[in-house]
């Protein structure tokens, strides 16, 4: 099967604005990992979670999708905040075992109480922009789905930025790299995990907002991208953020040429094995060195 | 193996079993079936997750592959129902010993094996949801022809039986694994892989007889699915929620013990059925306290409730000496 | 006869060298002794003998036969079992079942695994801890499951990482003798060890490593007054201020 070039490289440029959302969700799993060194698997249900309350605000209040972002950052922060202290914390006494079996059972309870209260409905946000188109050269791009390339590169780069330069990066880095050594010199660990997990969330929180304008929400919506997300950040190298952002690029195109060329029921697949050959092979990542 | 390692097997069988004799109502027998059916499949992971300590979040791909084996010999090569159930057991075992051998050749362990497989299980998904063998997204049916020798059967008792038989071999074979050497170096593997090296346990070797094992016991649980149900799809075969089935009511139960697995179905499905009586058919209301419930065992019951009952038996016993 | 022959092992983590062209012989029935001071590499010519590590260069040969390319459980089969410094005991298991996974290597059945397993417990003094739980032992008790362990496999060769290291020194009495009692059944003993007056008591021979390299051999008396080795330990010039010392002392 063979398309002509300006499809193909459509299905890149689409891949690319998909992949930099992914990379986005991708983002806060990897932070929570190379802090933390737990993986996450309430991701996805929180990210759902998140895309419920951009549709609850828009049809309540008809709160702009983008304008979400102020106050749904701040809300999952702290949400995430309050999960990692009170409740994955404790009840894992630590041991990576029970953060998975903890993390799984969080994941449960969010997707289910989503079901429980918005049923199994799809619902998606009408917006003035939502199929507006921008031309450039010979290809034509959906306007929200720039935006939120644009703004997912954007806050990549923000939270890089934040990790680098600010104190709370600075500390986070250091827990990252030694907990007991941070603990010493007086930094409060429980603490800094849980403004990490906050942080992960408040990246699910905008990722949200972002996908809303073009996406659809139900109550399974997460699981469909907490995969690829583990595979990002699989790829691109547990716990490092630029690894997730080109990981996540990486595998928006993948994706979409896989859909382009299988299909699009067959077209996950191609992630999925590469997940599985990245993990068998190379589980530190294609662009991550350490282990 | 010792009487007092088969009396639990033994009472638990006979109170089960009993049921059909005094109820024949379909609800009950429904619910028991479908119980026993989750118990066997959670029973399997337990080989491998409880005793071995390696965490699977997928074995959708064992149930998965027991089911459409079974369904797909029958219905598509006319195979003799009996016979395609297990084949259908031996192709799940062989999935797992695979998968296996590329996880652990690779070093693959925890949250990294956990992945793994709940990738392999999506990946077997999609193919099944896309390809024509297994009906694609329309899934599978297989002929109605109530015979004994189709293993398809009028009373639901006989199938709560046949279940029940299921769960009590491997029951058996669990109270065995307990005592063998086999056992005391799976245990080895998940209690420290160095150390059981080091005293010539070939750890690449045991965790793949417990993984064959493993996914040979949860392919049995997927074939006699079909058996029941008589319909196959990808999202019952290989979706998330068996997986999650098959792992929750043994870390309820208790891993890493005999009973655990089947006390852990029985108790989720019955508090399940109960919170759904209370909340009114609220969809999902059973699995938000499913979730609720993984957390608070985590916390404060890790081994379960066998081992909240050790515990509770051992303050009572031994309220005299201590 | 020799029972163990490590010719020229060298081991490398990337840039870092951590075992240098290192040799030693173990003769059969004997106690010989590895020391060094830390950082040495002594660990990781233990996990070179043992294989949990493969050697970047050299040929370990064990009863005539070469072992280099063998996995350690392979290892331990043909009688080489080794206990580790950290001790890495199986915590959710009692101290006889502990035992007993070593046991199983050369006993199918568990009535005869767990009958070696409280048989090896009393002889290395934990005869009244069979059924606690590993994870409540103190350390002295740990460093005694570590060996009865390694003990149960039936080991013609024993590698002892430190046993004595965290104990105090009553307990290093009492253990010192087991020891002893082991090799006069029969078990070859390699060890590495930091407690001197253990290494003088129980060592026929000793050899030295530091910075990944063997610098001395010979009986410990005679190693310890050698200068490569008491600069090894103290410090370049160490061994000529010392003498110098002893000299002023006498004089």
């Amino acid at each position: 099967m063979l398309y002509s070039p300006a499809i193909v490289a459509e299905a890149v440029v689409n891949g690319l604005m998909t992949g930099a959302v992914y990379a986005l969700v991708a983002l806060g799993l990897t932070l929570v990992y190379g802090v933390l060194h737990i993986i996450n698997f309430a991701h996805g249900a929180l990210l759902t979670a998140a895309m419920f309350a951009v549709w609850v605000l828009h049809s309540a209040f008809g709160l702009d999708p983008y304008l979400a972002i102020l106050p749904l950052a701040p809300l999952f922060f702290g949400l995430g905040y309050a999960v990692q202290r009170f409740v994955i914390g404790p009840a894992s006494h630590g041991d990576d075992g029970n953060i998975l079996l903890v993390t799984l059972g969080l994941s449960i309870l969010i997707e289910n109480a989503l079901l429980a209260g918005f049923r199994s409905d799809t619902r998606t946000i009408a917006t003035d922009y939502g199929f507006q188109v921008v031309e450039a050269g010979p290809l034509l791009l959906s306007m929200p789905r720039l935006i939120g390339f644009a703004a997912a590169v954007a806050v990549t780069v923000l939270l890089w930025l934040t990790l680098s330069r600010t104190d709370t990066g600075r500390a986070i880095r250091a827990v990252a790299k030694e907990k007991l050594g941070a603990s010493l010199v007086g930094i409060n660990v429980g603490h800094v995990y849980a403004v990490t997990f906050g942080l992960g969330c408040a990246c699910l929180a905008v990722a949200a907002c972002l996908l809303m304008p073009t996406f659809y929400v139900n109550p399974r919506v997460g699981n469909a991208f907490v995969l690829v997300a583990f595979t990002i950040v699989v790829l691109g190298g547990m716990g490092s953020i630029p690894g997730a952002l080109i990981g996540g690029l990486f595998i928006g195109v993948v994706e979409s040429l896989c859909g382009l060329y299988l299909g699009d029921s067959l077209g996950q697949i191609g992630i999925f094995l590469i997940f599985i050959l990245v993990l068998l092979v190379r589980p530190t990542g294609l662009f991550g060195a350490k282990a | 193996m010792t009487g007092r390692a088969l009396m639990p097997i033994l009472v638990a069988a006979l109170l089960i079993g009993a049921i059909p004799l005094f109820v024949s109502a379909n609800t009950v027998l429904n619910f028991l079936v479908f119980t026993l059916i989750i118990a066997l499949a959670a029973q399997g992971w337990n080989i491998l997750g409880g005793y071995g300590g390696q965490f699977s979040f997928g074995h959708a791909a064992f149930f998965g592959t027991g089911a459409y084996a079974a369904a797909i010999l029958q219905s598509r090569f006319g195979i003799n129902a009996w016979a395609a159930f297990a084949i259908g057991i031996a192709a799940g075992a062989a999935i797992g010993w695979i998968i296996g051998y590329l996880s652990f050749r690779s070093g693959l362990r925890g949250s990294y094996f956990a992945l793994v497989t709940l990738a392999f299980a999506e990946v077997f998904r999609i193919l099944a949801n896309a390809s024509a063998i297994t009906g694609g997204a329309a899934g599978l049916l297989v002929k109605l022809d109530v015979r004994p020798e189709n293993f398809q059967f009028a009373s639901r008792a006989v199938f709560v039986w046949i279940a029940l038989a299921l769960v009590v071999a491997v029951l058996v074979l669990t109270a065995w694994i307990e005592r063998s050497r086999f056992g005391a170096q799976l245990v080895a593997v998940r209690e420290n892989e160095g150390a059981a090296k080091a005293l010539g346990v070939d750890t690449l070797k045991v965790k793949l007889t417990a993984i064959a094992l493993s996914a040979g016991v949860t392919a049995a649980a997927g074939a006699l699915y079909v058996q029941y149900f008589l319909y196959i799809d990808a999202n019952i075969a290989y979706g998330t929620w068996i997986s999650v089935e098959a792992l929750l009511a043994p870390i309820i139960g208790g891993a890493g013990t005999v009973l655990g697995p089947l006390v852990g179905a029985v108790t989720l499905h019955g508090l399940g059925e109960i919170t759904k009586t209370l909340a009114g058919r609220v969809p999902g209301i059973d699995l938000v306290a499913f979730g609720a419930l993984l957390i608070v065992a985590v916390a404060f019951a890790p081994d379960g409730i066998i081992g909240l009952a050790r515990r509770l038996r051992a303050r009572i016993g031994g309220g005299g000496g201590a | 006869m020799s029972l163990l022959a490590v010719s020229r092992i060298t081991k490398r983590f990337g840039g870092l060298v951590a075992v240098n062209d290192a040799s030693l012989v173990v003769e059969q029935g004997s106690i010989t002794g590895l020391i060094g001071p830390n950082g040495a590499g002594k660990t990781t010519l233990f996990a070179v003998i043992s294989g949990f590590e493969a050697p970047s260069e050299g040929q370990i040969r064990f009863d005539g036969r070469d072992i280099t390319a063998l996995p350690t459980h392979v290892r331990a089969k043909e009688g080489i079992a080794r206990t580790f410094q950290i001790v890495q005991p199986f915590a959710g298991l009692s101290v006889a079942e502990n035992i007993a996974v070593g046991a199983h290597l050369r006993h199918a059945r568990r009535d005869d695994a767990l009958a070696l397993a409280r048989d090896v417990a009393r002889r290395v003094g934990l005869g009244a801890e069979l059924d606690k739980s590993a994870a409540s032992l103190t350390v002295a008790g740990r460093k005694r499951l570590e060996l009865a362990r390694a003990l149960a496999t039936g080991p013609k060769l024993l590698l002892l990482d430190e046993v004595l290291a965290g104990l105090n020194p009553s307990e290093i009495r009492d253990i010192v003798p087991v020891i002893r009692a082991i090799r006069d059944e029969g078990v070859t003993i390699l060890m590495i060890e930091h407690v001197m007056q253990a290494v003088m008591n129980l060592c026929e021979r000793v050899y030295v490593l530091a910075q990944g390299r063997i610098i001395a051999e010979g009986e410990p008396r005679q190693v310890c007054e050698d200068q490569a080795v008491i600069e090894a330990y103290l410090g370049k010039g160490a061994a000529a201020r010392l003498s110098a010392r002893a000299g002023g002392a006498h004089g």
